[in-house]
């Protein structure tokens, strides 16, 4: 295997992390009306106070990652999508924010305030990262230098905001069997409605894109033809799916969490078979695309950051078991927390 | 206003607004490390309510580091796409151990440091506090690196790569040794690293005077203020040796940079240092300049007769970086400096005589002195990025001619417009001075509040609901004890 595929894959790696963790994250925020009385809003808060900042480190690595092995990726995307970028960093540094400056006063006004901008930026934040997502499935229209030449308004279909709610959806259940989790007593019922929800709400929007997505991107399941082995990844996809309303329904939600997880994992991995060998599809001219091989650094550089990666991957999944070990169990409020 | 400046101006908001708080952090994160450290050896009840103090401070520091820094990141790529391009595969190495080594480390270890206290047992906690002061340490390793390969770039080749047919350059990494220690990265490492430890010292002696000068927590201000005088005077001494070495290695790799900032015009023997001035760049003069001869020369080569060139010489190899702005950053930077070696060393004294703590107007001083040293940083960065211009790569020096390099100019993204830009910046400057309100506000109302009476030497804790009657009377308490 070369190098260019093993980033491919790592990329994969970095944001399936991501959305695994601050998906979950992004979702209890999205939940954040569900909690009814003072205490409740605290606890939904400070069910992810210690690990919030350490799952928003996956999006930066994998922005920096994309930036070392495939600089030509990194320009196009991010210049060419700069409203929706700088959007994003406008949900990022509310959310950050409101979670911080939140509790920090004991005014009603000031923590009503910062409660809806922790709701509101969570949803903007993980609706543009689905269309994003839906808009690099969709293809973006690219010069011959791989130069993004349409206007942002092109990256806003139909289809990238199915995989926007989509993602929603997929956040808001993740986030929700996370919260139950990590809760106890009446709220912890009402999240489970929201779990029941969530699901239903992401079911529903999972077809919807599939269908679309058939329909409309031939390119999607081109790849299957070459690798057969990914239709293993769409089956595990489909049994994550069914397994999680089974393990709710049986009172297991660790189970249930590590079903949405998988889910969330598999669906990444299917983005990326869909995507092989682009980074950037471009659309009409589908031979102005960035592949990994046209958009990477240099074999020697590749060879550097695998073996930084090799030297630092180990300490990162060590530190980050010893905080998730830690902070274990049910949420319990204290003189730190938020 | 074109797309080039107003992207000039969105990174120099977006990069001073995020440079007040990494200084910050570095800086705390040591004083935390010494008060944890002290207090698991000794077991002094003071260094704890001391560290857990600092702690809260420095999670909000943090916080506000964080979401400044992201910013930074994704603007290489929305407004200096080509930039993005020329120095991605010399910045690859570097930002991937950033983001392995310091990142992961520091906002890991960041859940233990803020929320561990009681979750974790005291060594694990001091761990914790010691990895997060490593982690912002190694951050600002590569990211200092990644900012010198631009100034005096090394261990690399240009080379050309195609995509679908086109041909353009880039840099590629030859050698990735030479490449982390290129000619300037270790001076300016130091530098920075010490401006961060004197940025982080006046924090702790500026609140700290405000204690001792209102009368509150007297034993823990005047301990943090010691402490925090000692850190201050030795870093602001070695700072001075620091600067120098830095300016003698910027005369050689940059000689426009340096002649831009001692706005030296004529290159000459004997050749000035202005002590302060105003360069008239039609004029090509400094006016009002008040100059010691031939110190720049001296200092540049140990000896006053050498000629020192000027911009006028080296304009065309090198292009000219805007003098005024270089001249007064960079004098700004050295007149703080200068300031700072004059009082921390006549604090120093009156502490060592005792009577530094009956000294208010130098209290006074100190408890203001904290935005100078923010002042000191920022220009000082001001003086080395406007210094480098008219490019972003500086071009590298082969057989005495300049080779390679990107302009500023050229460095632009294709593909956004001044319309863009200008609708971020009017973002950025709204959700920026909201924020700094907001840290300001908190601060002091951290501040305020005050580190926690400490449990059996006042003999109330009022943890929980404030009650300023209790805490009015346990600090008279601590007030006569620290008398007795």
């Amino acid at each position: 295997m070369d190098l260019n595929i093993l980033w491919f894959i790592l990329l994969g790696v970095l944001l399936a992390g991501y959305a695994i963790l601050d998906g979950f994250d992004l979702g209890v925020g999205m939940l954040q009306p569900v909690a009814k009385n003072e205490e409740e809003r605290r606890l939904v808060l400070n069910s992810i106070g210690p690990i919030w900042d350490g799952n928003e480190v996956w999006l930066v690595t994998f922005g920096g990652a994309m930036f070392a092995a495939f600089p030509e990726t990194y320009a196009t995307v991010f210049s060419g999508f700069y409203i929706a970028f700088m959007l994003v960093l406008f949900a990022l540094i509310l959310r950050a924010v409101s979670i911080e400056f939140r509790s920090k006063l004991e005014s009603r006004a000031w923590r009503r305030f910062w409660d809806t901008g922790f709701f509101f930026s969570s949803l903007l934040a993980s609706l543009l990262f689905g269309v994003a997502v839906g808009a690099a499935m969709n293809g973006v229209p690219l010069n011959e230098r791989g130069v993004f030449v349409g206007r942002f308004i092109d990256e806003i279909t139909v289809y990238s905001l199915l995989v926007g709610l989509m993602t929603v959806a997929m956040f808001v259940m993740h986030g929700a069997i996370f919260l139950y989790l990590k809760t106890e007593g009446e709220l912890q019922q009402r999240v489970h409605a929201w779990m029941w929800r969530g699901f239903g709400f992401f079911l529903i929007m999972y077809l919807l894109v599939t269908i679309v997505t058939l329909a409309q991107i031939p390119r999607a399941t081109r790849n299957f033809e070459h690798y057969p082995w990914a239709w293993i990844v769409v089956v595990l996809n489909v049994l994550a799916i069914a397994n999680i309303p089974r393990a709710i329904a049986q009172h297991r939600p660790a189970y249930a969490f590590i079903s949405s997880s998988a889910t969330i994992a598999a669906l990444v991995c299917l983005f990326g078979v869909a995507l092989f060998p682009n980074l950037v599809t471009s659309k009409p001219t589908i031979e102005n695309s960035l592949t990994i091989y046209n958009a990477a650094s240099s074999h020697k550089t590749l060879v550097i950051m695998t073996i930084i990666a090799c030297i630092g991957m180990p300490f990162v999944v060590g530190y980050t078991a010893v905080v998730y070990w830690s902070f274990r169990g049910k949420v319990e409020l204290q003189e730190h927390s938020y | 206003m074109d797309v080039v400046t107003l992207s000039r101006v969105q990174f120099a908001l977006t990069i001073m607004f995020h440079y007040i708080f990494p200084p910050l952090t570095i800086g705390l994160g040591v004083v935390l490390v010494y008060l944890e450290g002290m207090f698991l050896r000794t077991g002094d009840p003071l260094y704890e309510s001391a560290a857990k103090f600092w702690t809260r401070i420095f999670g909000l520091n943090f916080a506000m580091g964080v979401v400044t820094g992201i910013v930074m990141e994704f603007e290489f790529g929305t407004n200096w796409a080509v930039y993005s391009r020329y120095v991605g595969d010399v910045f690859g190495s570097a930002l991937a151990a950033e983001g392995i080594f310091a990142f992961f480390l520091e906002s890991g270890f960041l859940a233990l440091l803020l929320f561990g206290w009681g979750v974790v047992g005291p060594k694990m906690h001091f761990f914790a506090t010691v990895m997060v002061a490593i982690g912002g340490i190694f951050s600002s390793i590569w990211i200092t690196v990644a900012n010198s390969w631009q100034q005096t770039p090394a261990g690399h080749i240009i080379r050309e790569h195609v995509i679908n047919g086109r041909v353009f350059r880039r840099a590629e990494i030859v050698d990735f040794w030479a490449l982390v220690f290129n000619p300037s990265s270790i001076q300016r490492l130091i530098h920075v690293w010490l401006g961060a430890f004197i940025l982080g010292a006046f924090f702790v002696m500026s609140i700290s005077a405000w204690y001792i000068l209102k009368n509150r927590h007297l034993e823990f201000a005047q301990r943090s203020f010691t402490g925090g005088l000692i850190l201050a005077t030795i870093c602001s001494l070695a700072q001075l040796g620091s600067g120098h070495f830095q300016a003698v290695g910027v005369a050689e790799n940059q000689p426009a940079k340096l002649a831009a900032m001692e706005g030296l015009f004529a290159t000459e023997s004997h050749a000035p240092m202005h002590l302060f001035g105003w360069p008239d760049e039609e004029s090509k003069t400094v006016r009002y300049s008040v100059a010691i001869p031939g110190l720049l020369s001296w200092l540049v080569h140990f000896d006053a007769a050498k000629p020192v060139a000027g911009l006028n010489d080296l304009e065309s190899q090198w292009g000219r970086p805007p003098v005024w702005l270089t001249f007064q950053s960079y004098h700004l930077m050295i007149a703080i400096g200068m300031l700072f070696i004059v009082t921390t060393l006549l604090a120093s004294f009156l502490r060592w005589r005792g009577t530094l703590f009956t000294k208010r107007w130098l209290l006074w001083y100190f408890v203001f002195a904290v935005i100078l040293a923010i002042v000191g940083n920022e220009t000082g960065w001001a003086a080395a990025e406007v210094g480098r211009q008219p490019w972003i790569v500086y071009p590298t020096i082969a057989n005495g001619a300049a080779e390679g390099g990107l302009r500023t100019s050229d460095a632009i993204s294709e593909a956004i417009g001044p319309a863009h830009v200008l609708g971020s910046i009017i973002m950025f400057s709204i959700v920026y001075v909201l924020l700094f309100i907001l840290w300001v506000f908190l601060l002091n109302n951290k501040i305020q509040h005050g580190p926690e009476p400490v449990t059996g030497r006042e003999g109330t804790s009022t943890s929980g609901v404030p009650n300023d009657t209790a805490r009015r009377v346990s600090r008279r308490r601590s007030l006569t004890e620290t008398d007795s």
